[in-house]
């Protein structure tokens, strides 16, 4: 009997939220008394070995390069044939946009119960039940699985990542050929962004601050904090930011470490994307905000003249 | 070219969110239910869009509820679907509902079947990846771009970091998200027509639970905000770093 921890990788690394998966995949299996064990998919140059200091002794490397990661079926296909060879009756996901597509495929093809969006370790004294985020953020459900089989898709930011010594052994997977109907023309990525959905500190505006003339003082923070940048829906709605940026209950759902928003009311469909955050700080000239009632620490004030002064006294810190 | 459009009800963006029944049951007094905003912006809204370029497209509804939905199928007919199914079922285990969904898909022959990127109340993101399974079809995730040829779809959609794109065959299922379509509301000649239109109610069929929901928790309530004046801003990146050791 195993447990498998479907581990992602990007540019040559581990993605921190696999990590975190990891270590919730090592406590589980701990509890349940059978062994860990990651899948990675597709070749990669991370130290595979080196996974090992998150606590699993086996990695399982489906290397070939042939496989096409972006097909939920391909995935479904690997991950269910090495959870055969291994005896595996626990799958744990990162809740990421891969696991998204592949997770519920799995559930059906293993016949396992899946819960996406676990915030904690199942409750085995309760059957095996896994607490969850419903209601875009604003409530959790304990959710039994009633199968054998488990699937566990974890939510980001939701687990510490547990780090000690070891190595890992690393098992080459060959699988059958896979064909995928799926034709994929372009991808166009991003570099050198910090991933919002994976950031520890997020800086965040909205409309209060007029126009996306004035962002600037907002990524000079990020960029100082080492944070990713947000904004309220109506700032991506009127171009002045991203769509990717847009958080809340109709886009990204996020739990930093830390949340600084500025010029945002804290609209309750705001607050739904953002309200898991460790510490939430809020700018706002409003002391009405919304926002003020779900926050740790406040500045009533006007955006233009406190973060300049905010920026001056963390670069006067790094000094 | 036939589209089968899922669509489930949730509460209303702005509902309070409580518990009744020793926290199992969400408390629906004074509850507004609209349609799940992903499923109408962009899964129902993008269907209408392609059949108002192409008349010969049907667009079909699908909902796993009790009679307490039609009210929400009724406002989809409104926007522009042309009949709608409801499988009579109360039930919240995603892996029951993709099972009535796919057999309804089975019977109608669908080309592509369209689902929200996830429901704003479960937050489960499963339904159509499940719906694809089981049918054995092509799933593609969270896209923000959909378009048509006679024999495959084109679409855009988000990946970790950035977005790709793709050429798939029909039948395939697609979750969509923003981008794909802008929200609209329904118009009186629609309203009225969506009165007569076709909504058939459907016994379940038998499909196995593997789930069920024990109960509800409410975030604990902060315990209050810190506020720093204006003026020393510098106090406030102290505390974060002394006291909530964030930075
Ligand atoms: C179905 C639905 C879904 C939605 N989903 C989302 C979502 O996912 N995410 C989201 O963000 N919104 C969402 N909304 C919109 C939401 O209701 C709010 O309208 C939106 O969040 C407001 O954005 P804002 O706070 O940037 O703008 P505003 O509400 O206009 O607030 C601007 C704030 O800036 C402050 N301000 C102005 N000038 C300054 C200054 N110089 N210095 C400091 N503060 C200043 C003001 O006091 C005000 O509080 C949704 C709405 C609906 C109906």
């Amino acid at each position: 009997m195993s447990l498998i921890i479907f581990t992602e990788h990007s540019e040559d690394k581990i993605k921190k939220s696999s990590l975190e998966a990891i270590s919730y995949g090592v406590a589980l299996a701990g509890k349940l008394n059978i062994e860990a064990i990651a899948l990675v998919v597709g070749p990669t140059a991370a130290p595979l070995s080196e996974l090992g200091e998150y606590g699993v002794k086996k990695v399982v490397h489906a290397n070939d390069s042939a496989i096409i990661t972006s097909d939920t079926k391909s995935l479904a296909t690997i991950i269910s044939q090495a959870a055969d060879t291994h005896q595996a009756d626990v799958i744990i996901f990162s809740n990421t946009l891969t696991a998204k597509g592949v997770a519920p495929r799995l559930s059906v093809r293993m016949k396992a119960g899946l819960v996406t969006g676990a915030v904690a370790l199942p409750d085995l004294t309760n059957e095996f039940t896994v607490r969850k985020t419903v209601f875009s953020g604003k409530a959790f459900a304990d959710v039994t699985i009633l199968s054998p089989k488990k699937i566990i898709s974890l939510n980001l930011n939701a687990f510490e990542i547990i780090k000690s010594t070891g190595t890992a052994e690393v098992i080459p997977f060959t699988t059958a050929t896979i064909s995928s109907s799926i034709k994929i023309k372009k991808v166009n990525r991003m570099a050198g962004e910090i991933s919002l959905a994976e950031a520890d500190k997020v800086v965040s505006a909205g409309r209060g601050l007029k126009g996306p003339e004035n962002w600037g003082m907002v990524e000079e923070l990020a960029t100082l904090l080492g944070a990713a940048t947000a904004c309220s829906r109506p700032v991506a709605d009127s171009n002045w930011r991203p769509h990717h940026e847009h958080v809340g209950q109709t886009g990204l759902a996020i739990a930093p470490d830390l949340y600084i928003a500025i010029g945002i009311s804290g609209a309750i469909q705001h607050l739904a994307g953002v309200n898991r955050s460790k510490t939430i700080v809020v700018i706002n000239k409003d002391p009405e905000a919304p926002f003020f009632k779900a926050a740790d620490y406040g500045i009533i004030g006007d955006a233009f003249e406190v973060v300049p002064k905010m920026i001056e006294a963390i670069k006067q810190l790094k000094k | 070219m036939k589209i089968l459009v899922c669509i489930s009800r949730t509460p209303d963006t702005t509902a309070k969110i409580a518990f009744t029944d020793n926290n199992t049951k969400f408390a629906t007094e004074g509850v507004q239910w609209i349609i799940n905003p992903y499923d109408e912006w962009y899964a129902l809204v993008r269907a209408i869009e392609l059949k108002e370029k192409d008349a010969s497209i049907g667009i079909h509804l699908v909902t796993i509820g009790g009679a307490e939905t039609e009210p929400i199928i009724r406002k989809a007919l409104a926007l522009g679907g042309d009949e709608a199914f409801r499988v009579n079922a109360i039930e919240e285990d995603p892996y029951f509902i993709a099972s009535q969904i796919a057999f309804v898909a089975k019977e109608g022959g669908y080309d592509l079947i369209l689902t929200g990127k996830e429901t704003i109340d479960h937050n489960g993101s499963s339904i159509g990846a499940m719906v694809a399974e089981l049918l054995d079809m092509p799933f593609i995730s969270l896209a923000t771009k959909l378009d048509i040829e006679p024999t495959q779809a084109l679409v855009t959609r988000e990946i970790e970091g950035g977005e790709e794109e793709a050429e798939i065959s029909f039948p395939l299922v697609i979750s969509c998200q923003k981008g794909m379509a802008e929200a609209r509301i329904p118009n009186m000649r629609g309203i009225m027509a969506a009165r007569t239109k076709p909504l058939a109610v459907k016994d379940p069929q038998s499909a196995e639970k593997l789930t069920t929901t024990k109960a509800f928790v409410l975030p604990p309530a902060k315990s209050g905000v810190k506020l720093v004046p204006a003026e020393t801003p510098e106090i406030l990146i102290q505390l974060l770093r002394e006291e909530a050791k964030v930075i």
